[in-house]
């Protein structure tokens, strides 16, 4: 069930130290390739669609109605679920919690291998966590687990991820949505 | 692009109006002026749309963080107190950034070492903080004299580190440490340093965009980690220490959790590049192979050393003038020095830390001869003349 990452149980070196920034404005990255937006999303979808136990991890910015963006993209995130045949299970808190989490119902950013391991998932999705959040999990996650890793990010990405996509809004979600359709109609699912 | 004319302009709590960051750095019309570095860090808090500051007096950073209490009595700063002493400061200016405010202070020497905890700390918790360095001895008996010592110990804090040449470039880099370190993948605090005494006392020329324009204001929503905001979830938000909860818990997330604050810094190199025009600066002979690395002042200093060992020994040098220190310029310090057979590295401090981070930057990446000299200390200055002595001693040895 514990299968670790190619950086094994340490985070070093971290995606930076190899030479991987953030993609530019309009683009996003497919690990350590910068592409086009629909080929990075295309990806995503192909991994969650044919790897076991695919997850979406919401976090805070999407959990809780807190603006008008968080209630669609909440929705949103809804849909790419049931798109993808994904479960959710969502990092509401980022506060280290004695002695661990639940796995079976939450994700936190300090152990965040736990929920992976105990779910056996491999293929996830980080949406609507704080970005020292998400990007502290993403390093835990691909030192300690063989998770393929995909960002949406409403800032400027995360490295660590396999596939990052930045500045996405309920727009791009709703490309998302829509390339994911097709991607799941191609392989006959 | 969007239509001029049905642009909004705005205003920020002071009254001057919001351009943007490019506009207000290479831009907007500029004017001369002839004045010290104090009163250039004045000149470019009055145009950062501040919202905080706090201050402890300790020289040669006094007239500064005075000055920055006259811009608050002026309207131009939010908030202004003294603290109770460095480390007082140093958390106070914390709690500031935390709340969400665009936050500078200033500190030299001694203060830096009261206050040095809070330096890793305020990058652990990810807030963007400017800290002007005006740098000074760190020594007992007590020096008060200009001395570089202190930016080796900051080296490894998780904060950026700007060293400026000059007013001018003060005056630059501070509104460009505000836009750099707030950017959300960046986010960690930046420290500007200059040299105490030799910038921060001393008057020159200075070209200064109008005064009546700012920067945009912070935006502490966009931050990586949540802002202390009771309305913006996870609004019970507590950066709980995780060893209270559990040492497993504790192990892997501080190795992530440090390792993310200086991938941090990388993250902040495209944007530095942009706002401070490159990482590094060259003057002199291109091809030159006798090359100095030097930042702050040495840089000033190698330049005329430069001059000097052209017309009056025919000998072409060139100085590479390190702008960043974190993030550290490898690629173009390799690409800079790639015909050098000697490489001075020019300080002012005892350690030689600038030395060492070149060593290490070009081991394996230059065959050229690197002497860590010459090396001045205590307050002492260094002469062009002596930078040239070095320079023929070592070419009469070989």
């Amino acid at each position: 069930m514990a299968k670790l990452g190619p950086m094994g149980f340490s985070p070093y070196p971290t995606a930076v130290n190899e030479g991987v920034l953030n993609p530019p404005e309009g683009k996003a990255l497919l690990f350590d390739e910068i592409v086009d937006e629909e080929v990075a999303m295309r990806e995503a979808a192909k991994a969650m669609l044919t790897r076991e136990n695919p997850t979406i991890f919401p976090g805070p910015q999407v959990l809780y109605a807190w603006s008008e963006d968080a209630k669609k993209k909440a929705k949103l995130i809804k849909e790419l679920a049931q798109v993808l045949g994904a479960k959710i299970i969502p990092m509401y808190d980022y506060r280290p919690k004695y002695p661990k989490i639940n796995p079976e119902v939450e994700i936190n950013p300090n152990h965040p291998n736990l929920t992976i391991w105990h779910n056996n998932i491999k293929a996830c999705i980080f949406v609507g966590v704080h970005c020292h959040y998400a990007n502290v999990a993403l390093k835990i996650i691909r030192a300690e687990t063989d998770c393929f890793t995909i960002a949406l990010c409403s800032m400027e990405g995360h490295e660590d991820a396999m596939i990052t996509l930045r500045d996405q809004h309920p727009e791009e979600l709703e490309k998302f949505i829509k390339i994911a359709k097709e991607v799941k109609k191609e392989l006959g699912i | 692009m969007s239509n001029v004319s049905t642009q909004e302009v705005q205003y920020n709590k002071s009254g001057q109006r919001i351009v943007s960051p490019d506009y207000l750095l290479f831009e907007a019309p500029r004017e001369k002026f002839f004045m010290t570095g104090s009163e250039a860090v004045k000149e470019a808090v009055r145009r950062a749309s501040v919202d905080a500051s706090v201050s402890y007096p300790i020289t040669p950073q006094s007239e500064a963080a005075h000055l920055i209490g006259e811009l608050w009595v002026e309207g131009y700063v939010g908030v202004y107190f003294r603290g109770e002493s460095e480390f007082g400061v140093m958390s106070e200016v914390a709690g500031c950034a935390l709340a969400g405010a665009r936050t500078i202070t200033t500190t030299s020497g001694p203060g830096t070492l009261r206050a040095f905890e809070n330096f890793p700390m305020w990058a652990g918790t990810r807030i963007p903080v400017q800290l002007v360095l005006m740098a000074r001895g760190v020594n007992a008996p007590l020096s008060i004299q200009p001395d570089n010592l202190e930016v080796g110990f900051l080296l490894d804090t998780g904060c950026m580190i700007w060293y400026a040449e000059n007013a001018q470039d003060l005056f630059d880099m501070i509104l460009a440490g505000f836009v750099v370190a707030e950017h959300p993948s960046v986010h960690v605090p930046v420290i500007t340093v200059v040299d105490g005494f030799f910038v921060s006392h001393t008057r020159e020329a200075i070209m200064l965009p109008p005064d009546d324009i700012a920067l945009p204001p912070y935006n502490p929503y966009k931050a990586p980690m949540p802002v202390i905001d009771l309305e913006a979830p996870p609004g019970r938000f507590l950066r709980d220490p995780f060893v209270m909860k559990s040492n497993y818990i504790s192990y892997a997330t501080h190795a992530s959790w440090q390792f993310e604050v200086r991938a941090a810094i990388e993250r902040s190199r495209p944007f530095a590049k942009h706002y401070l025009r490159g990482l590094v600066e060259e003057f002199g002979n291109p091809d030159a192979d006798i090359v100095f690395v030097a930042a702050g002042t040495a840089a000033s200093q190698a330049k005329e050393a430069v001059r000097l060992l052209k017309d009056e020994e025919g000998i072409d040098a060139k100085v590479v003038k390190l702008k960043t220190i974190r993030p550290f310029p490898y690629d173009e310090l390799r690409a800079a020095v790639k015909n050098a057979k000697y490489i001075f590295v020019p300080e002012f401090n005892v350690a030689g830390w600038l030395e060492r981070e070149v060593r290490k930057a070009l081991y394996k990446y230059s065959d050229a001869e690197i002497i860590g000299a010459p090396r001045v200390a205590g307050g002492m200055t260094m002469p062009a003349e002596v930078i040239v002595s070095e320079v023929l001693s070592n070419l009469r040895v070989k």
